[in-house]
């Protein structure tokens, strides 16, 4: 009898297709090409072209400083803290919105009545922007008129975001938290139910509990799905929170707040200081990517296809 | 309210004669006001393209003040700039730095036919946007400057006489005691802290806020706001942040939210919160000059505006200029300076506006509004008085805002944060001479 590697890998030579010529080849990656040319490649070295030099806003004048704006960056005592308020950012977004959304779709995924309902309403909060789950965050922390701040001064806990740059952290990760789990819970409802049920049946038969079940067959088996979301959360949290910060702390107080996203933001859109901006973005972008790399080479080979 | 109407009718007309429309030059003219400013200045538009036929503005609303500053920018490099674009005093420099993008007012008024007189502005209005040689580089459009509001009802829910004289930081310490002991929860808070309580205090106190007369004279400016004064200001604020007497509210006017629901007993913000505070405010309320400290530096000097200016972009046709011209004069008109004084509270650009508003009877009915004017043109501005032109503006102001949350928090001394804001401003500054 063959071994099912052999098997596996007999049949992979058979499925692999050649193509003679160039033409045909090129033909079919160009699309992504393109759009990887225009929508990143042209961008990406754009702003690596703008980092060599300190221009002025209006274009008329561009001083070329080398690796200067880098080397001004690096020295900055407050821009690498900010890389360190950047991975705790992160960190805790990304935790914060996978773990209750994984949580609400094994509770949901049990449900067999009203499975529909649960299921949109938990979806409903991606369809809040950003900003505006900002403002909504904002409102119910306000420190003078917010309901949750009103409650906590009741129980005697004296909240104030404007000053405290730990609770200032809290608001902005459960801001920005809050619509991803959203997201995060659909790809996990998918997943759940992608698993054969005959899997879990043939453990609850030889005696496997619910946890023992989950730890040792569903979450091995989602391993796909939380990978992927992994790798989406990370750069979600890198990129796209800078809304939700500036509609509710500007970056403050102080600069706890302030990540490296926001800080291109600030730096290169209110402060027009361009240079520096494109040697963040460019920073940004190679943090990003050996952060991306680090996932696929190290994270993914605990993941089961 | 009978403007407003004449407005509608007058757009109303306008949009039904399109012909007539057509064979006008159009002035393009970007600004950063909504809501009710927005509507004033929608008035002021359409009255101008009803008082004559050669050219049509129109008003576009860009956004905030940065992001108007930003669609500018944008605007000129893809070279669809607007003749006329709003500024906010804290984007001057960037504008005078940017030479070959815009026109001096001077210049562009007296290419025209239009009615100028550069001394028919108010001296302390007009200095910020002037260069040394007495060019006009922009208009000053909304003009403010801080005044001190009193709550008189939560001075005598605190058994504290509204009365009281709070013309010097002095007399407002002890007040804040007072206040504190009678019960108050939110004796003082401020709206802007680096503008009223470094940048106007500053001048106030005639005491520079930065080198090369606060960067009139030159790029190669450094700040200077660590000095004694400044230093000794800030260390008091602070411990009445730590013993409950100020209460830090946010970076931009959160406070006035605190303080227009009766919450705060005194609040350090601009004379143009009128509107807002007479509209919302269910108390008797009072305004009164900014304070200052008795025996420090040469206070009272005169306090410096904050708002916005009318700058005029290069790349337009010369009949587009005249345009230009003519509505700028319009903007200057004693009439219309005297409304918007009146209905917003942002101070008259012109001596004589603000001449008719005292004669028509306005101050005397409406208790206060005449502080912002007296405050601004008692002296004549100096060299630490006349305002301040600092590259990467809004950057310093958000390092200052830093700095003085670890004031407020009690994480840093006054001159620790001062010191750490002066040399984080100072590299900017570099980066910024090194642009320009």
């Amino acid at each position: 009898m063959r071994s099912p590697v052999c098997l596996l890998g007999a049949s992979e030579m058979e499925k692999r297709v050649t193509f003679k010529g160039w033409l045909l080849p090129l033909c079919l990656i160009a699309p992504q090409v393109l759009v990887s040319a225009v929508f990143f490649f042209y961008p990406a070295g754009q702003a690596i072209w703008q980092s060599l030099f300190i221009p002025d806003p209006f274009g008329l004048s561009m001083q070329f400083v080398g690796l200067g704006n880098f080397e001004y960056l690096l020295s900055d005592p407050y821009y690498r803290t900010s890389f360190l308020t950047t991975a705790i950012f992160s960190t805790l977004v990304t935790l914060a919105s996978m773990i209750p959304a994984l949580f609400l779709a094994v509770v949901a995924d049990r449900l067999i009545k009203g499975a529909g309902v649960y299921r949109t309403m938990l979806i409903w909060p991606y369809a809040v922007a950003p900003a505006v789950a900002g403002v909504l965050w904002l409102f119910m922390f306000n420190t003078r008129v917010g309901v949750v701040s009103w409650y906590l001064g009741n129980l005697g806990y004296d909240w104030n975001h404007v000053l405290n740059g730990g609770e200032a952290m809290g608001l902005v990760v459960v801001a920005s938290a809050w619509g991803r789990i959203s997201y995060n819970f659909l790809f996990f409802f998918a997943a759940l139910q992608a698993i054969p049920k005959s899997v879990i049946e043939a453990a609850a038969i030889d005696g496997a509990r619910f946890w023992k079940r989950f730890w040792t067959i569903v979450l091995p088996l989602l391993s796909p799905t939380t990978f992927f979301l992994l790798v989406v959360n990370i750069v979600y949290a890198f990129f796209e929170t800078f809304g939700v910060i500036h509609t509710i702390t500007s970056g403050g107080p102080q600069q706890s707040t302030t990540i490296l996203v926001y800080k291109v933001f600030s730096d290169g859109f209110v402060g027009q200081d361009l240079g520096s901006s494109a040697a963040q973005s460019v920073i940004l972008l190679i943090v990003v990517g050996a952060l991306t790399i680090f996932q696929f080479k190290f994270v993914e080979r605990r993941v089961h296809y | 309210m009978k403007n407003l109407t004449a407005g509608a009718l007058i757009a109303g007309s306008t949009m039904l004669s399109p012909i007539a429309a057509f064979a006008q030059t159009e002035v393009q003219f970007w600004h950063a006001f909504t809501g009710r400013l927005g509507e004033l200045v929608a008035v002021q538009v359409e009255d101008f393209n009803a008082s004559q036929d050669d050219f049509t503005v129109v008003a576009s609303f860009k956004g905030n003040y940065s992001e108007t500053l930003n669609a500018g920018i944008a605007a000129f490099r893809a070279g669809e700039q607007p003749e006329i674009l709003m500024v906010f005093e804290v984007g001057t420099a960037t504008m005078m730095s940017a030479k070959g993008a815009v026109r001096s007012v001077t210049e562009v008024m007296e290419a025209s036919g239009a009615a100028f007189d550069p001394d028919a502005y108010i001296g302390s209005v007009k200095g910020y946007y002037t260069s040394t040689d007495g060019e006009m580089l922009s208009l000053p459009f909304n003009a403010s400057t801080p005044v001190l509001w009193v709550n008189r009802d939560a001075f005598e829910d605190a058994g504290v006489d509204p009365d009281t004289d709070l013309s010097t930081w002095q007399n407002v310490g002890e007040v804040l005691g007072q206040l504190k002991e009678g019960g108050s929860t939110c004796p003082l808070t401020t709206a802007w802290q680096s503008w009223i309580q470094l940048e106007n205090f500053s001048a106030y106190h005639d005491v520079p806020f930065a080198t090369q007369a606060n960067g009139f004279a030159g790029v190669d400016t450094e700040l200077a706001f660590n000095g004694p004064a400044q230093v000794a200001h800030i260390a008091a604020m602070g411990e009445w942040a730590q013993d409950g007497k100020f209460i830090y509210a946010g970076r931009r006017n959160e406070g006035g939210a605190n303080f227009r629901a009766g919450e705060c007993a005194l609040f350090t913000e601009s004379s143009a919160g009128y509107a807002g505070i007479k509209a919302e405010a269910e108390f008797d309320f009072d305004v009164r000059p900014l304070p200052y400290w008795e025996g420090v530096g040469n206070s009272p000097q005169n306090t410096i505006i904050g708002g916005a200016s009318l700058w005029v972009m290069e790349g337009h046709e010369e009949d587009e200029y005249e345009g230009a011209a003519q509505f700028l004069a319009y903007l200057s008109s004693s009439d219309v300076q005297e409304q918007w004084h009146k209905d917003t509270g942002y101070l008259p650009i012109t001596t004589a506006a603000a001449d008719a508003t005292r004669e028509s009877g306005f101050y005397e009915e409406n208790l206060g509004t005449e502080v912002a004017v007296i405050q601004m043109t008692t002296n004549e501005p100096t060299e630490n008085s006349k305002g301040l032109r600092l590259g990467s503006f809004d950057q310093i102001r958000t390092i200052i805002d830093e700095e003085l949350e670890a004031v407020w928090a009690g994480d840093k001394d006054a001159q620790a944060a001062l010191d750490s804001a002066v040399m984080r401003g100072d590299q900017l500054l570099r980066r910024f001479e090194a642009a320009n």
